[in-house]
């Protein structure tokens, strides 16, 4: 029976516009919309599902309590997550290092075989949430992973290189892996699915430590790229449209 | 306590991997600021000779059977000793499945600040980092006393970090390597395509914003009208819609075609490294602050569906 812990970080979403704040130094988080770290935890829960679904266990998802947390955590339990948790604390300025500190303090507790989180989320300053935790519990990290199966008492995951190439490589239990791409694509679930699990589960509220943030480097001011060249605009109807790239195509010589 | 740059070779079956000289060419921008040497770090086994071309001062070469490939306890114990015994001002890894690996293990083992991300330096020692998808940079000192940083590419030209001088190689003792957490058990071939999309010269290109399955025979129809080959960013191959023989981007394939006509893509980082070598970039997207019409030739400010039919059927017409 694994004992399987995900790690749900909330990132801010960057389809909403982005804006500096009065500080000229952070992002001004006022009106961030939180959601999952979308291309990569989610697959992290997946993953953790999948081995629970062939090998058997339980999966524990746990979160930093910013708004949107409760939506990550039913979603997760409607998906088949055991066992949900919020970790309280003012995250929303904190850095990785601190994060990884405060939730190795607690995951310690659960003695788990394997923890999971996303390689990667696009507002790492300070490194990846997944090899700080994995050395602050003392365990072994590899991340780009994309496969993670158990077989003699060891792990075996494939992990992503440039170009396609994957490597094999076997690691002593327990574990923590940086997902990349979970063996599937993370499933669906409907809306109702969500609705009935914020009914049937529950989630569990903890508290962190003080939020140790050293390690990270500081930024004395944060700017948007300019760009060294911006695309000509081809305007018009989607007909008007068409009719220059035909032209274009052609004058490029593929036509 | 030194005032040098030191850079971790990344290398995979006997090839250095180009951001390795991407960072040396960093680390030289750096050393002059910091008045210190450019170091490059090479851990192997019997790979002495890939050191020949590296534009550095001086090659530190550690040696062991368990460092001939990469694997991250083995890189982490050998490289953790370096750094404490040495003490550089910075320390290069590439933001990449190897660096990453190692960099934010050593930060929290040795109690040493990292900055991730860093695209370039500039002349007074300051980072500038790439972070939200590349919509926003940060800036700041190198913080002390060992900076660990991870490099992503696009701020220095690998060829910059390449020397047609040999430079001097100074083996460096290597810890006792044993009770490995991780080994390498195997190299899996990556799966045999039908097309090798680094050789094609007309790329339609689909990313998230094709929306679905069904959706990647719209873009399929366009292809097969001028004579393309469809291919796809992180997201669309994450869900299974396409195979990974067709990922461009970081962790698939780099392209140079004629002409990159890229559908609903954003131009996260990640992606943008691969195509930077294509011809011409044209792009369809309905953010006009989407970043990849920062480096796209053309572009149109549309939602891919209202425009990939009629153009597939002008296409067609224009025959």
């Amino acid at each position: 029976m694994m004992n399987i812990v995900v790690l749900a970080k909330l990132v801010p979403d960057l389809v909403e516009e982005l804006t500096i704040d009065a500080s000229g130094a952070a992002l001004d988080l006022t009106f961030a919309r939180w959601i999952i770290n979308e291309l990569f935890d989610d697959h992290a829960i997946e993953q953790g599902i999948l081995l629970k679904e062939r090998s058997g266990g339980t999966v524990t998802v746990i979160a930093p309590d910013l708004e949107g947390a409760d939506d990550v955590l039913f979603t997760a339990a409607a998906k088949g997550a055991d066992r949900l948790i919020k970790v309280r604390s003012d995250f929303s300025a904190a850095n990785n290092h601190a994060v990884a500190r405060a939730f190795s303090a607690i995951i310690k507790g659960f003695q788990p075989d394997l923890i999971l989180t996303g390689v990667q989320a696009h507002n790492d300053l300070d490194g990846s949430a997944g090899p700080l935790l994995a050395e602050s519990l003392g365990l072994p990290y590899v991340g780009y992973v994309s496969g993670v199966a158990l077989a003699d008492g060891k792990f075996m995951v494939k992990k992503e290189y440039p170009g396609g190439l994957i490597a094999e490589m076997e690691v002593t239990l327990p574990a923590v892996f940086g997902i990349q791409a979970a063996e599937q694509p993370p499933r669906y679930v409907a809306v109702s699915k969500v609705r009935q699990a914020m009914k049937t589960s529950s989630i569990e509220e903890m508290d962190a430590s003080d939020l140790d943030l050293s390690g990270a480097p500081e930024i004395e001011r944060m700017f948007q790229p300019e760009a060294a060249a911006h695309a000509e605009m081809l305007e018009g109807t989607p007909e008007e449209v068409s009719a220059k790239l035909v032209a274009l195509f052609k004058e490029l010589g593929v036509l | 306590m030194s005032q040098d740059i030191y850079v971790v070779i990344e290398h995979l079956r006997g090839q250095v991997a180009d951001i390795s000289y991407t960072m040396l060419a960093a680390a030289r921008e750096l050393s002059r600021a910091t008045s210190g040497k450019v170091i490059a770090v090479l851990l192997g086994h019997n790979a002495k000779n890939l050191a020949r071309d590296f534009a550095a001062d001086q090659v530190l070469y550690l040696d062991h059977a368990s460092l001939a490939e990469f694997t991250s306890d083995a890189y982490q114990k050998a490289l953790a000793e370096l750094i404490s015994k040495d003490q550089p001002r910075a320390v290069l890894f590439g933001n990449t499945s190897i660096g990453a690996d190692v960099a934010s293990v050593l930060s929290m083992r040795l109690g040493l600040p990292l900055v991730n991300s860093c695209r370039s330096f500039t002349s007074e020692a300051k980072f500038i980092s790439q972070i939200c998808g590349g919509k926003i940079m940060a800036e700041g000192e190198l913080p002390s006393p060992t900076a660990l940083v991870t490099m992503v590419p696009g701020g220095y030209q690998p060829d910059q970090g390449k020397s047609v001088e040999s430079p001097p190689v100074t083996e460096s003792a290597v810890p006792a390597l044993e009770a490995l957490r991780v080994t390498l058990s195997k190299y899996i071939e990556p799966e045999s395509a039908d097309v090798d999309i680094s050789k094609e010269p007309l790329l339609i290109a689909v990313g998230r914003g094709i929306q679905n399955k069904d959706n990647i025979e719209l873009a399929d129809a366009l292809a097969q009208a001028i004579g393309g080959v469809v291919c796809a960013s992180r997201p669309v191959i994450d869900q299974g819609w396409l195979p990974t023989s067709r990922l461009v981007g970081k962790s698939g394939k780099h392209v140079k075609p004629k002409i990159y006509f890229a559908m609903g893509i954003s131009g996260a980082p990640e992606h943008v490294e691969a195509i930077t070598q294509s011809d011409t970039i044209i792009a369809v997207n309905t953010d006009p602050r989407a970043p990849i019409f920062n480096v796209a030739k053309y572009g149109v400010e549309m939602d891919i569906f209202e425009l990939v039919e009629t153009l597939t059927e002008t296409v067609k017409q224009a025959k």
